[in-house]
């Protein structure tokens, strides 16, 4: 640890330690926006998991690079200001050859449920690679911390995998599938073409963003998305942080971000007192380790309000935040603070499984008992078939492993546990459901599209979403419509829209194709 | 059932149509549009929206240069959703038979009065810095226009609704000579009625030679400044005009947010609107050869669209044959984002006989057999 490395920042020296993001080392310089938005404002990141693109900078040359998603390097050039430097030095990176690869089994997704199945399937004798997006495996919940040990249970997974015969292949993008069995993901060394017999779709959530005014100000994060920058080595000590929206996840941000020696003033909860209530109620009668579980964050977050029936209605600042206002439906009053981290619940992110087909039900893809989509050979596993966390995610990560290598008795005998996992997911949704009040928070003002700074006023007039893309750009920004049109189905109710690859973007070169 | 009636109605509010509509609306006639989707959400939703002349044949030239010029004029009054902006047109030439071509057409060009200037080799690099070296010259075309069609669209609807147009979103389901029925239930009667359906012309005109052309296009986030003009390879021409069943051409346009949106292909024969990979990979790969810094260059999505194409790469307008009252304007193929507005022109003539600068018997539909005699 402690190792620090130098990089340029805006043409100033910076040193920072070695293995944090790029969007870390940003983060702990104050004052430095990463972006500015296409009517002039300045943004800082917000999801810290690659998918809002509020990140983006500069880096070597190269415009719009996520800096949550890439490692810092010794010597590394980093600019935040203007997209008008392009990459000159091209030769080497045109001559890059495809990369071809095949497998029994290909899995999207290295958290819980990926490795599960990674590892299962590999004990069976299959040929077996798993990738992600990330450098490092464990996706959201096991994330890599660049100054903290994995917990035993999650480094136990980890071991798992690496004494396996499977294959981890770190930081690919799959953004296309030419044809059935085949997918095309991008990597930073050139792109890369899988074949595979059986695909495992591992790709988890996303946080949904709720509009409110002051929401794009830099120091407003997602909740989930605060723990991932502060992992990647934000630093967060002292810091007076409000952590706002709902579920679960909120207790485990506080508790990690209090460890990492942030001043949590409170947290708020939206969802009734009274739902929670129930919920704890179900808990203890049917998932008493559940209750041990919350026990345990209530232990350790004791002394920090927990206020239920409590959101954000607003956040304000001077060009970075400086207060949240929060409303418990009756009173409104303002904190200063220097962060808020807000999450609404997640959103399993469909966009590849739709783009190979699956079918797609409320948000989630639809599986029968053995993970089975509607694609033949295509299985789906973890958030993406309902947000349960991570037990089902193991859960299904092990029954899928199992299927695809045909030992479908292992399977059986994992179904009851299975639709418990189920009932857990009802009933987080329906205790987590947002309130009908959250619809009231944006202004007219409000920028709902942060990528092309779309305005609620724009929007409300709209008649659907296909209208509202073609006549004010929502949704045509480089997320793809991951971030505002979670909010546009909150806000009025209008579809995700179609997807089509690439399903994020890739370098031009990677659409070449070649053989 | 409601009914209403007026002195014409406009079928389809893609670019065409919304010309349409406005300009008869500016005639002083009670226009009613009928839309059943989004305002400018056809081949007008996928369209480059590249103003251009194009002189394959001369009743091209005449109707892309008159459409231009109008453009041109109207241009201080667009909204700025619309993304109106002078970027010129640069063809390039790689070698000296194309350069003979591009000779040609600079002399086709000035001789009908359009500023245009031949550059050589270090004039298109300077012109263009990310051009790859060694190419043999080009044409520059200062005067023509990029735009964002939707909001074009949506721009000429709304002229027309303040010159006491009506919009009804609602398919054309059923006509007689002077009467639509509506799927909202609702008929409509009009003096004249106008097909400005793009490509669904043909599922009432079946005699229309129309078949749709599929295109794909590629769009980058912003690099404000990578590319100046509208870059298109002579090889577009052929493309465009050819009746080759698939065939790709270097076409980037720069667009007013500081992207970029590469085209072109052309396919016959697809129906299916889906994004084709190997078709992407040809006109990524074909525009390396014009400009390989694109390769790194972040592309943030694909799309497609069908062109409506005609044997003669001219579009059909006029009066249909056995439709008494009913005019169509459709069969613009690449060109309908340009050509709208010279087509609102001549549907104004046939509707009214206002005279018109432009020849209409170019373009009748009745110039194809098959249509003349039913
Ligand atoms: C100049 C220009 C610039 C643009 N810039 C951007 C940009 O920067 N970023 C960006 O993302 N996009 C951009 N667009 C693309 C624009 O979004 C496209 O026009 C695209 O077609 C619309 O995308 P979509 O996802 O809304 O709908 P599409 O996927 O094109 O939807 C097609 C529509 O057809 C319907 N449909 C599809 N299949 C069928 C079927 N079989 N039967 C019936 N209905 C069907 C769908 O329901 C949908 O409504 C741009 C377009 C233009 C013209
Ligand atoms: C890939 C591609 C690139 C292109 N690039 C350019 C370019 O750079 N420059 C250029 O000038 N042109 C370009 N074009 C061509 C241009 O987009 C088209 O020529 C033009 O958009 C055609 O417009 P339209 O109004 O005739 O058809 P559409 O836009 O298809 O409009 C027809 C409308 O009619 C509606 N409709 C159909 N049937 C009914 C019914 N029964 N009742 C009610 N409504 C109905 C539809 O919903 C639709 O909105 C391009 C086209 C493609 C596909
Ligand atoms: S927020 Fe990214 S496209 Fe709208």
């Amino acid at each position: 640890m402690d190792k620090r490395i130098a990089l340029t920042v805006n043409d100033e020296q910076v040193n920072a330690p070695e293995h944090c993001t790029v969007a870390a080392v940003l983060l702990a310089s104050p004052g430095v926006a990463t972006r500015v938005s296409v009517t002039g404002e300045a943004r800082g990141p917000l999801c810290g998991m690659g998918v809002c693109f509020e990140c983006r900078v500069t880096i070597d040359g190269e415009a719009h690079q996520r800096s949550c998603q890439i490692p810092t390097s010794d010597g590394m050039v980093v600019a935040t200001r203007g997209t008008d430097s392009y990459p000159r030095e091209y030769e080497q990176y045109l001559s890059e050859q495809i990369v071809n690869k095949a497998y029994d089994v290909l899995v999207i997704g290295a958290g819980p449920a990926g490795i599960a199945t990674a590892v299962t399937a590999a004990q069976a004798g299959q040929r077996v690679a798993v990738l992600s997006d990330d450098p490092h495996i464990g996706g959201q919940i096991w994330r890599h911390d660049h100054a903290k040990p994995l917990g035993r249970f999650a480094a136990d997974w980890r071991d798992r995998l690496s004494r396996s015969s499977a294959e981890w292949i770190a930081s690919a993008s799959v953004f296309a599938s030419p044809k059935p069995g085949v997918l095309l993901a991008e990597t930073p060394t050139g792109p890369m073409r899988i074949r595979a017999d059986q695909i495992v779709l591992a790709c988890g959530a996303r946080e949904r963003f709720v509009p409110f005014p002051g929401w794009t100000l830099p120091g407003v994060f997602g909740a989930g998305g605060l723990q991932a920058l502060v992992k990647a080595g934000m630093p967060i000590a002292g810091q007076r942080v409000i952590v706002a929206g709902t579920g679960p996840l909120l207790l485990a941000v506080a508790d990690y971000l209090r460890s990492r020696g942030a001043n949590i003033r409170f947290i708020a909860e939206q969802t009734s007192r009274v739902k929670l209530a129930r919920f704890a109620g179900d808990l203890l009668l049917r998932e008493p380790m559940k209750i041990v579980e919350a026990a345990g964050f209530a232990w350790r977050l004791r002394g920090i309000p927990f206020r239920p029936n409590c959101w954000p209605t607003r956040a304000d600042g001077d060009s970075r935040l400086q207060s949240a206002t929060l409303t418990d439906g009756s009173r409104r009053w303002t904190e200063p603070c220097d962060a808020l981290a807000c999450g609404f619940g997640l959103v399993a992110n469909t966009e590849l499984p739709r783009l190979l087909g699956c079918a797609i039900e409320h948000g989630f893809v639809c599986v029968d008992a053995d993970q089975r989509t509607s694609v033949p050979n295509v299985f789906a596993i973890g958030e993406l078939t309902g947000i349960g966390g991570l037990d089902k995610a193991l859960l299904e990560g092990e029954i899928a492993g199992h299927v695809v290598a045909g030992r479908f008795d292992l399977a059986a005998a994992l179904q009851r546990r299975r639709t418990k996992a189920f009932g857990f997911v009802a009933r987080l949704a329906d205790t987590f459901a947002l309130r009908d009040e959250l619809r009231q928070l944006p202004d007219a003002k409000t920028i709902v599209c942060r990528c092309e700074d779309v305005t609620f006023e724009q929007l409300r007039t709209q008649p659907d979403i296909r209208t509202a893309k073609l006549h004010t750009r929502i949704g045509m920004g480089p997320c793809q419509g991951r971030i505002c049109g979670c909010a546009t189905e909150f806000l009025f109710g209008w579809d995700a829209g179609s997807v089509r690859s690439p399903i994020f973007p890739v370098a031009m070169k990677s659409l070449a194709g070649g053989e | 059932m409601s009914a209403a009636t007026c002195d014409v109605a406009v079928l389809g509010a893609g670019i065409v149509g919304a010309a349409c509509a406005r300009a008869l609306a500016m005639a002083g006639l009670r226009v009613a549009i009928v839309e059943r989707a989004t305002i400018g959400g056809g081949a007008t939703a996928a369209g480059m929206g590249h103003v251009v002349v194009m002189d394959d044949s001369d009743a091209q030239f005449a109707l892309t240069r008159r459409s231009q010029q109008l453009w041109d004029e109207l241009s201080s009054q667009l909204r700025a959703s619309v993304e109106y902006v002078q970027a010129g047109t640069l063809w390039i030439a790689v070698d000296d038979e194309e350069l003979d071509t591009v000779r040609a057409k600079h002399a086709y060009y000035t001789s009908r009065g359009i500023v245009a200037e031949m550059l050589n080799a270090d004039g298109v690099a300077r012109a263009e810095p990310n051009l790859r070296p060694g190419l043999a010259g080009g044409l520059r075309v200062p005067g023509e226009s990029v735009i964002y069609p939707p909001c074009a669209s949506l721009w000429l609807v709304n002229q027309a609704i303040e010159r006491n147009a009506t919009l009804h979103r609602a398919e054309a389901k059923r006509f007689d000579r002077t009467t639509i029925e509506l799927s909202d239930g609702s008929t409509l009667t009009a003096g004249a009625i106008v097909h400005a359906t793009g490509i669904g012309a043909t599922r009432f005109m079946p005699s229309l030679p129309i078949r749709p052309r599929k295109g794909h296009l590629v769009i980058t986030d912003r690099y404000p400044g990578f590319a100046r003009h509208q870059i298109v390879e002579l090889g577009y021409i052929k493309s465009a005009n050819g009746a080759e069943n698939e065939s790709v051409a270097f076409n980037l346009q720069p667009r007013k947010t500081g992207q970029m949106l590469l085209g072109s292909s052309r396919q016959y024969d697809v129906t299916d609107g889906a994004v084709q990979p190997h078709m992407v990979e040809r006109m990524v790969a074909r525009a390396f050869e014009y400009m390989p810094a694109l390769a790194r260059v972040s592309v943030i999505r694909t799309w497609t669209g069908f062109r409506a194409a005609t044997p003669d790469s001219l579009p059909l307008i006029g009066p249909m044959p056995g439709w008494p009252g009913h005019f169509v304007a459709t069969g613009h193929e690449g060109l309908g984002i340009t050509t709208s507005l010279g087509t609102a022109e001549l549907v104004v003539t046939h509707v009214t006989g206002q005279r018109s600068s432009l020849d209409l018997n170019a373009y009748l539909p009745t110039r194809f057999a098959e249509v003349a005699h039913g």
